[in-house]
């Protein structure tokens, strides 16, 4: 092994049942490097970090460690730990109750007793080196999400760390708080720490990164260097081939940028979580809210929906006012609402496929008056084909499907109650590729018969694949509409980073 | 979590520990003597043939049970915690039956029926209280009840201004024993009542999805348009309902109501009887019908120890060992253990074959 | 901006906000009663009394909040406490052959009985908490209902073991009833002869235990391995806590707090009996709540949970004194007060937690 190459990995596969999640993957860090480590979702990123950090075990390939003659096994975070390799995961695991120092030393220490001054006082040095702006003694729940981020890593970095693993942290944070976090990231590339830095944001990539690996549908694309890879061509790496695919939809796709009668309009309207503002959806249309995560999109249809308290605002359904201040209400108006977050609010797990099917129009039938057995049970045969739902049986509890299952499950059970408005918060996420370019073939084709559907995603590129409308949005506030020519990558980035002027 | 896709029987694996419980029962009995289960129709006082023996009164003594349990399983699947109010409360419903029963002259009909719907209504309320701390300040149910708990009682004792009055009259009789002419006791005819008013509620209504859902998932049943916090505190509600036909049948029983004694440490029968259906105890999916085999097996066990000339103190302390014995039956790790083991003997099995084959 | 802010206040953790209301209203309400009902509440023994009627609650609920720091429950506690208390009687009356046995072979005299008669206390009470914990650690089982098993164990085992109550032989309760007399905090009755304070034995074993725990739950690891695990089990997993054991020995803990419980609840009263300790489970989990423990885990500490317990014997006083003498008044306004905490916590970390947001 090469002096300066902290890890490597050769060869790795991985099988789930029914899928190849990682085939012949290789990966190289060496010491000191930020190396990113990219792809779409599914393509694999976080299999090859739970490979590495113990959660899987690895089907094939072999895993080595400077400072450790033989291949290695990894058969759990614990045993990963005492590797050398930490890992902060994007859920934070720190106990929320027990203050930053605490958090920082528990589990570690030796001996039967806590030296307070002492560990408080380590902290507080080991804070000020990093520059995280907490305090030792603060119980970490009244930290900020990106500080209790950074008590992680800090505890991670602390223990004899020769990798840290960074699993997309900057998702939940402001631009303030990144800056802080690549501040920090800088420090430990500095002191000869190896990083690998999951992310979806390019941006964040070409800003702290040395070097780039690149997975698709769980394959090695490549190891590249920051500077010798363009933009552009990292992006037309990371979807591959889905750009011919684009195409082909495209070409199904009516010029829906003709604007037709409206079928929903805001005008003000507010929740507890998001600022006023005004929005409306044509018949047939999809559109689109776009920005980073935290840039309020996903608050803005839960407002729509009365997903929170709604706050103010006016709203018409089909000329029509309306009042839509809880779920039912939005319902009731023939709207529908695949949530962002599947596990949190969408799949009720223990319950069956088709339990899970028939909920929302259940509840639109009300409480006195349940769906026949025979019936639900044909509902829920009728849309487990036509989605090609891959159960074992309407009886099978809904949390022991794959994600894309379930989130086309969760489609099924929107589809059933016949929405004239569809909201879709993040519909593909962590769903596999080939399930994805069904669901946005549905999309194109529901709009097509007369369905509004509002369309959330990460990713741009399906945005642009699927939506007539963009609507752009930054630090919570709508700051662009896009539509026809418009509709490019680099016009829709600018837009969301602010440099989007010239154009208008 | 449950990954078992066989779908039919599997789905009712959870009433086996209950219906184990009860087979034991019965074996047990049986070789220690059949007599056990003898049941005959003998007269009662008033000349009336009545039906009598243990199964008769395994089947009577846990009618008080059987009720609460049903509504704690609601409660249990709803919120995700148990009620352990619902002794003090069935209390004060009784005292509140007394109460009415005791503001008329003579006992009519009528009255009893006015007395029946107000103590419904009083428990109702404070099932109300119980619910809103629960529904909308989000407390732990166990703590919230345990407000009605520590006060309920004395709550009931100062409803009937400090005394326990006696109620003497046929139709209470009729409620707490047996109906003129008919020889089988009235408690286990209102069990059969309420077992048909829960079966129907859930054939004509939503409540067991919207029940389950919201124990399952809150948030995911809240943004299909359930009322998660109305779901919370109905459930609460109708616990309140099963505590006032309990407290009723305890009162009828005895003719008179004893704010101390009356359905004495029933909450933690009724949660037992919950966990040994094989419900969760932390929500989501519930089987009623699980519950209910559990009270029962209680009650069988309770009478098993009494025909054994234990005496009634000492019952406890063999229940427990009973409990744990079941618990322990049912715990994952016992399960995950024993699937392990049984997933060797079949391996071994299979490779013995295909040796034999080869 | 916010960040900056934060830094500026003292940072205070939950635990620390809810024992501090906790305190705060206790000192309260007892200024309070002083000022109304003056008379019984100014003399310092009005407060020893409730030491010493309280005693063994303090004991037991030192023990419940462990284990509900940890997120778990032990409602075994009032029938361990109970079984202890007649068992120990029992020896103390050289009830039980096996003992009159040993300390007859070991040439003891009736002393010795005593010595017994805790050793027995602290052997049952390690023995629940040993196969309680184990159940709920390693097997995994919900702990309300090994707990209630365990409760309904202890107190039918009272009846099998003695169906009569028994009182301790005056000899040796003398002994063990010796009081604490300070003369310096005494009060005047009402001749004018100062009444020195008096505080039993069983008093400075619970301030003793609340010490301990105090400490264990500050500063050992273990002890903050309870708050991890009650905080996200989890989280203290992947933190490299050891779950399990953590588990186990706040069980065992507890149960042995238990057992020390039923030796001082016999060196108080003097009795076995099966009605012993009613509901003290219930009364030392609603000390714990006053005393800021949440039931849901991570929070909690054995100071509040001491103010706890003189809230609500306080509060029984007070109610006593205010001439509500019918019986019902005292556990109605129990209930109320307990209310009022209830809501008290819940609104103040709702508040708490939105501001943060």
């Amino acid at each position: 092994m090469k002096e300066d190459i902290v890890l490597t990995m050769r060869g790795i596969c991985k099988i789930f049942p029914g899928v190849m999640a990682l085939n012949d993957v290789d990966f190289t860090l060496r010491k000191g490097e930020i190396h990113a480590l990219m792809g779409e979702n599914g393509a694999g990123k976080s299999t090859l970090i739970k490979v590495l950090t113990g959660v899987y075990p690895k089907d094939a390939g072999e895993i080595r460690v400077d400072g450790v003659e033989e291949a290695i096994t990894i058969r759990s975070p614990q045993e990963a730990q005492n590797y050398g390799i930490s890992t902060v995961y994007q859920e934070i695991s720190l106990c929320p109750n027990l203050t930053v120092a605490e958090n920082m030393f528990i589990g570690r220490t030796k001996g039967g007793t806590v030296n307070w001054k002492a560990m408080e006082k380590r902290a507080g040095e080991l804070l000020d080196s990093l520059g995280i702006p907490a305090r030792p003694r603060q119980q970490l729940s009244n930290c900020s999400l990106a500080v209790q981020q950074m008590v992680a890593i800090a505890r991670a970095v602390d223990t004899d760390c020769k990798v840290l693993i960074l699993d997309e942290p900057t998702s939940s944070l402001d631009d303030k708080e990144v800056e802080m976090l690549f501040r920090l990231m800088r420090d430990l590339k500095a002191r000869g720490v190896g990083i690998i830095f999951v992310t979806h944001f390019l941006e964040q990539v070409y800003e702290v990164s040395d070097r780039i690996t690149v997975l698709r549908n769980g394959e090695l694309v490549g190891e590249f260097e920051v500077e010798k890879l363009p933009q552009v061509q990292l992006v037309a790496m990371m979807i591959g081939r889905e750009l011919e695919n684009l195409s082909v939809i495209k070409k199904e796709n009516p010029s829906a940028a003709a604007k037709k009668e409206v079928r929903y309009e805001a005008k003000q309207l507010s929740s507890t979580e998001s600022r006023p503002f005004d929005f409306y959806i044509g018949k047939g249309e999809v559109n689109g809210f776009t920005g980073l995560l935290g840039s309020g999109r996903s608050e803005s249809v839960r407002a729509i929906f009365g997903a929170d308290p709604v706050t103010g605002g006016e709203v018409t359904m089909e000329g029509k006012k309306v009042r839509i201040t809880k779920p039912l209400d939005a319902m009731k108006n023939g709207i529908g609402y695949l949530p962002e977050d599947r596990k949190r609010d969408g799949i009720i797990a223990d319950l069956s496929v088709r339990d899970n099917i028939i909920l929302a129009l259940q509840v639109l039938r009300g409480m006195g008056h349940p769906i026949s057995r025979a019936k639900a049970e044909a509902f829920a045969d009728e849309y487990i084909k036509a989605l090609v739902i891959k159960t074992a049986s309407t009886e099978t509890p809904i949390g022991s499907l794959s994600g894309g299952n379930q989130q086309k499950v969760i489609l099924a059970r929107w589809l059933l109650t016949h929405p004239k408005y569809l909201i879709l918060d993040e519909p593909t996420r962590g769903i596999d590729v080939g399930t994805k370019t069904e669901i946005q073939k549905l999309v194109l084709k529901l709009a097509e018969e007369g369905m509004s559907v509002t369309f959330i995603s990460s990713e741009i590129e399906e945005m642009l694949r699927t939506c007539s409308r963009l609507i752009v949005m930054r630090d919570r506030n709508i700051v662009g509409e896009l539509t026809g020519d418009e509709l490019t990558q680099s016009h829709v980035m600018h837009t969301i980073a602010g440099g989007g002027g010239e154009s208008e | 979590m449950n990954k078992n896709k066989r779908g039919g029987l599997s789905r009712y694996s959870q009433l086996l520990v209950p219906l184990i419980a009860i087979l034991v029962l019965v074996i047990f009995n049986l070789i220690r003597d059949p007599s056990f289960f003898s049941v005959g129709l003998t007269a009662n006082n008033n000349g009336d043939p009545v039906l009598q023996g243990n199964l008769i009164s395994i089947l009577n003594g846990a009618s008080e049970l059987v009720i609460l349990s049903m509504g704690m399983t609601l409660v249990t699947a709803a919120c995700g915690g148990q009620d352990i109010s619902v002794g003090a409360l069935a209390a004060i419903a009784g005292s509140v039956f007394v109460k009415v029963l005791k503001s008329g002259g003579s006992i009519s009909p009528l009255l009893v029926l006015g007395g029946f719907l107000m103590c419904c209504a009083v428990a109702m309320v404070f099932g109300a209280f119980n619910g809103s701390l629960v529904a909308f300040f989000n407390i732990q149910p166990m703590i919230a009840t345990l407000i009605l708990f520590t006060c309920g009682r004395s709550i009931a004792y100062w409803i009937n201004g400090g005394a326990t009055p006696t109620v003497a009259s046929p139709i209470i009789n009729a409620i707490g024993s047996f109906i003129p002419g008919v020889p089988i006791p009235t408690p286990i005819l209102i069990v059969l009542l309420m077992g048909g008013l829960f079966a129907l509620l859930f054939r004509f209504t939503t409540l067991g999805l919207y029940i389950q859902s919201v124990g399952i998932n809150q948030s995911a049943a809240r943004l299909n348009g359930i009322n998660a916090v109305g779901i919370k505190l109905l459930s609460f509600v109708i616990l309140g309902v099963c505590c006032a036909v309990a407290g009723m049948i305890g009162v009828s029983r005895l003719g008179l109501i004893n704010h101390e004694t009356l359905l004495i440490n029933i909450e933690m029968d009724a949660i037992l009887a919950v966990a040994i259906g094989g419900n969760n105890l932390g929500g989501g999916k519930f089987k009623m019908i699980g519950s209910v085999l559990g009270a029962y097996a209680i009650q069988a066990l309770t009478i098993t120890l009494y025909a054994m000339k234990v005496p009634s103190t000492d019952v406890k302390a063999y229940k427990a060992v009973v409990i744990v014995l079941l618990v322990v039956m049912g715990s994952p790790v016992v399960k995950e253990a024993a699937d392990r083991v049984t997933k060797r003997i079949r391996a071994a099995r299979r490779s013995g074959t295909e040796k034999e084959a080869a | 901006m916010e960040e900056k802010g934060k830094l500026r206040r003292e940072p205070i953790t939950d635990t620390q906000l809810l024992m501090t209301i906790t305190v705060c209203i206790f000192i309260g309400m007892y200024i309070l009663a002083i000022l109304i009902w003056g008379g019984g509440f100014k003399k310092p023994q009005m407060l020893f009394d409730m030491l010493n009627d309280n005693a063994y609650l303090v004991i037991i609920s030192c023990g419940l909040t462990i284990v509900m720091i940890t997120g778990s429950i032990d409602i075994s506690v009032g029938g361990v406490t109970a079984l202890v208390a007649m068992v120990g009687v029992m020896i103390l009356n050289g009830n039980l052959t096996l003992f009159n046995g040993l300390i007859a072979a070991l040439g003891m005299g009736e002393g010795a009985r005593i010595v017994f008669a805790l050793l027995m206390s602290l052997l049952i009470g390690l023995a629940f908490g040993l196969v309680q914990g184990y159940l709920i650690a390693h097997l995994e089982i919900q702990p309300f209902i090994i707990t209630l098993a365990g409760m309904f164990f202890a107190r039918g085992m009272i009846t099998i073991i003695s169906v009569d109550p028994q009182k301790g032989p005056q000899n040796l309760m003398d002994i063990l009833q010796k009081r604490i007399e300070m003369a310096w905090l005494g009060s005047p009755n009402k001749k004018g002869v100062v009444i020195p304070a008096r505080m039993e034995i069983g008093v400075v074993i619970a301030l003793v235990i609340v010490v301990l725990v105090y400490l264990l739950l500050r500063s050992t690891k273990l002890g903050r391995s309870f708050y991890a695990v009650g905080g996200n089990r989890q989280s203290a997993l992947m933190l490299g806590v050891n779950v399990r054991r953590s588990r186990f020995m706040a069980h065992l803990l507890c149960g042995l707090l238990s057992g020390i419980a039923g030796f001082v609840f016999m060196m108080h009263t003097g009795a076995g009996n099966a009605t012993n300790a009613t509901a003290a489970e219930m009364n030392a989990i609603a000390s714990s709540i006053i005393g800021g423990t949440l039931l849901t885990g991570g929070v909690g500490n054995v100071i509040g949970t001491f103010f706890g317990v003189l809230t609500l014997s306080t509060i029984k006083s007070i109610v006593t004194t205010s001439g509500l003498r019918d019986p019902w008044w005292q556990s109605i306004t129990t209930g109320a007060m307990l209310c009022f905490f209830i809501l008290l916590q819940s609104v103040v970390l709702m508040r708490k937690n939105k501001r943060k947001k």
